[in-house]
């Protein structure tokens, strides 16, 4: 086999490896977890987080707006502090409502946020002050029974 | 002997080798003249291989100095031990040529690692060296479509390639036919005599080296047991050499391995 | 209790002698690395190890990943319709593919298509005292020999777990999509959603370089350390491919336990 056949199998052979990390990259992934140069990071406080997991997408009016970067426990207060990257494209007013919601009955546990009415933006590293914990069915039935029971 | 010792270029001074516990060779003297085709002689096992693979640094001597062109090999650099070896050129037992390249590529594999030569420079180069062996016509062939004989003439091209001071022959003469035989023992000869080098060959073909070489040493059990110009040799009483000489069964090399009488083992005291 | 001692002898003298295998072969790998300069400046060598290492691969990845992916596809219809989610087909085959069955299959296929060629060719060589020949030409053989070949499959190994995984998708939608009616759309959004480039398909990539690497060494050191009789190769050939599918499991496990670790 003369080398240059052998160059252009090896080229063909290049060439269609790329394009199979080129369709995985674009048809079968998505960059939806967006690199930390345009994103900025909020942390918001919940009661109760259910089981909301790292890398939970945080979603506005349905679209992914962000990710979950970290999950942890505060000590002093004894609540759940959940830090999470937003995309820079997005800002967010200061009195934005974030809350623990599940997609479908059974479905994963995502972040939502509702914008408020604010004219000040929430900037990298700001908190946001208004939350809704998780809904924990046992707690709602709980809750039920006990309404019920004081009728 | 009267000859200075630079005159020497390869010098073997008290020699020994062992792998591991087995010892190969037990302190052996041999040197090797500019210009002369010497040959080490002796059975199959007895050391002669070791002793190439010495002299080309690819092995190191337990004790005793090996000297290759004033350069003593214990104390070479791998970069000076390849420097060296630019300079040596071996024929292995059976070509050991690449068997993923043409004839013509085997012989300018040399050129092309060790030289920026123009590639027609090369060519001419490799058409020459072949020519030199007698296979021009075979550049295109691959080593697979070669005969013995022929890939040894294609190795033997690929070893004088880069002109070389000292070539080195390991059993030259192995499974050959009587013609090609005669063939690659002229162009030992000649290929020393053309290129001004020196030559070592290791082989138990006796006959067809005595016709070439300029002296011969016998090994036997790692020491050197005769030594001779080959007049000398033919002329020897020595009981080995006359043994090796005229193919005689048993000697002072035993038919039998070392066992004891066959009337014991048979009657079976050797279990008792 | 001489057998007992003699076995205890003999497993200790495995264990030393495995240890001493494990040390010679670190070391190889380090002379690789140092004599890998002239693979990349005669870069027409490594070209022609990667002809060899993935060209001629590409035939048994391509076809055994289109039959993977479609296997994927019914025996992951299959299950999921149970749920009532066959819609998430897409997700399934993808991400089982990306993360592991791509590298990890692949990697074997590797193994025993590219790494048994490379540890033959290698100990051919030795037999018919070709590396000694060139080590006495004052060519170092794992310059010349072994550091393009081990490139070679290196650089193949990630090429082909990418052709894999895609061919695989590929067949997981042909059997969900064309034959058995999953909706299209929803097969290549949901996957879309699903799978995450960096995260799914980088780390897949990560784990094909890390196996191309691991057979690739495997396969130029069983070459270069065979004892150098017909029987000698052929027993390198059967350790390059048992070593390298053992290495490619257990480094699958380690990879995955550091890439997916306490995550969705």
């Amino acid at each position: 086999m003369s080398r240059t056949v052998l160059d252009l199998w090896v080229g063909f052979f290049v060439v269609i490896g790329a394009a199979a990390l080129l369709f995985l990259s674009l048809k079968v992934g998505s960059f939806s977890g967006f690199n930390s140069s345009n994103t900025y990071v909020l942390q918001a406080p919940f009661d109760n987080i259910g089981g909301l997991k790292v890398r939970a997408p945080v979603k506005s009016a349905g679209v992914v707006v962000g990710r979950v970067a970290e999950i942890r426990f505060d000590p002093a207060t004894y609540r759940a502090v959940v830090s999470f990257s937003v995309d820079a494209r997005y800002a967010f007013p200061r009195d934005t409502i974030a809350t623990i919601l599940t997609s479908g009955l059974l479905g994963e546990q995502y972040v939502g946020l509702e914008p408020g009415g604010d004219v000040d933006m929430l900037g990298e590293g700001d908190t946001v002050m208004i939350t809704q914990s998780a809904v924990v069915l046992e707690k709602l039935i709980g809750q039920f029974m006990f309404d019920r029971a004081a009728e | 002997m009267t000859v200075a010792r630079q005159d020497f270029l390869v010098d073997l001074r008290a020699v020994r080798f062992a792998y591991g516990e087995r010892e190969i060779l037990r302190g052996i003297d041999l040197s090797v003249r500019r210009g002369q085709v010497v040959a080490i002689m002796g059975g199959s096992g007895c050391g002669k291989t070791t002793l190439l693979r010495l002299i080309g640094g690819q092995l190191r001597a337990s004790a005793g100095q090996v000297v290759v062109d004033g350069a003593d090999l214990a104390g070479l650099s791998r970069a000076a031990l390849y420097g060296l070896r630019r300079r040596m050129g071996m024929l292995f037992q059976f070509g050991a040529l690449f068997t993923d390249m043409s004839v013509f590529d085997n012989v300018a594999f040399p050129l092309r690692e060790h030289t920026d030569l123009p590639p027609e420079l090369v060519r001419a180069l490799v058409l020459m060296k072949l020519n030199a062996v007698g296979l021009r016509g075979a550049e295109a062939l691959s080593p697979a479509e070669l005969s013995g004989g022929m890939a040894r003439r294609v190795a033997l091209a690929r070893a004088i390639a880069l002109d070389p001071m000292l070539i080195m022959y390991d059993e030259p003469f192995a499974g050959l036919d009587p013609i090609s035989l005669g063939v690659i023992g002229q162009l030992i000869r000649r290929l020393n005599d053309a290129l001004g080098a020196s030559s070592i060959m290791v082989t138990h073909d006796i006959h067809e080296s005595l016709e070439i070489v300029d002296y011969v040493y016998f090994v036997s059990d790692g020491r050197i047991v005769a030594r001779g110009t080959p007049d000398e040799i033919r002329a020897s009483d020595d009981p080995f050499v006359h043994q090796f000489v005229h193919a005689e069964a048993d000697g002072p090399v035993p038919f039998h391995y070392p066992a004891p009488s066959l009337a014991a083992s048979l009657l079976g005291e050797v279990g008792a | 209790m001489s057998g007992v001692i003699g076995f205890l002898r003999r497993v200790g003298s495995r264990t030393v002698d495995m240890v001493w295998r494990l040390g010679f072969a670190t070391r190889f790998f380090g002379l690789v690395l140092l004599y890998s300069g002239q693979s990349f400046r005669r870069l027409h060598l490594t070209i022609r190890e990667i002809y060899f290492a993935g060209v001629l691969s590409l035939l048994i990845i391509l076809v055994s990943g289109l039959f993977v992916g479609m296997v994927l596809g019914l025996q992951g219809y299959e299950t999921l319709q149970r749920f009532g989610s066959s819609d998430a087909l897409g997700v399934l085959v993808a991400l089982s593919l990306t993360r592991e069955l791509g590298p990890v299959v692949a990697g074997l296929l590797f193994a025993s298509r590219a790494g048994s060629a490379i540890t033959a060719e290698i100990g051919l060589m030795k037999v018919t005292e070709q590396l000694k020949a060139m080590d006495m030409m004052a060519v170092s053989p794992i310059a010349r020999v072994v550091a393009p070949r081990f490139w070679g499959g290196v650089v193949s190994m990630p090429l082909l777990a990418a052709l894999f995984t895609a061919m695989g998708i590929l067949g997981g939608w042909l059997i969900g999509v064309v034959f058995i009616g999953v909706d299209d759309g929803a097969f290549w959004s949901q996957m879309q959603a699903a799978v995450d480039f960096r995260y799914d398909v980088m780390n897949g990539v990560i784990k094909s370089i890390v196996f191309g690497v691991a057979v690739s060494l495997i396969a130029v050191f069983e070459g270069y350390d065979c004892t150098p009789t017909a029987e000698g190769v052929s027993r390198a050939i059967t350790r390059t491919v048992v070593s390298s599918a053992l290495a490619i499991l257990a480094l699958d496990f380690v990879l995955t336990s550091f890439m997916f670790r306490g995550q969705s």
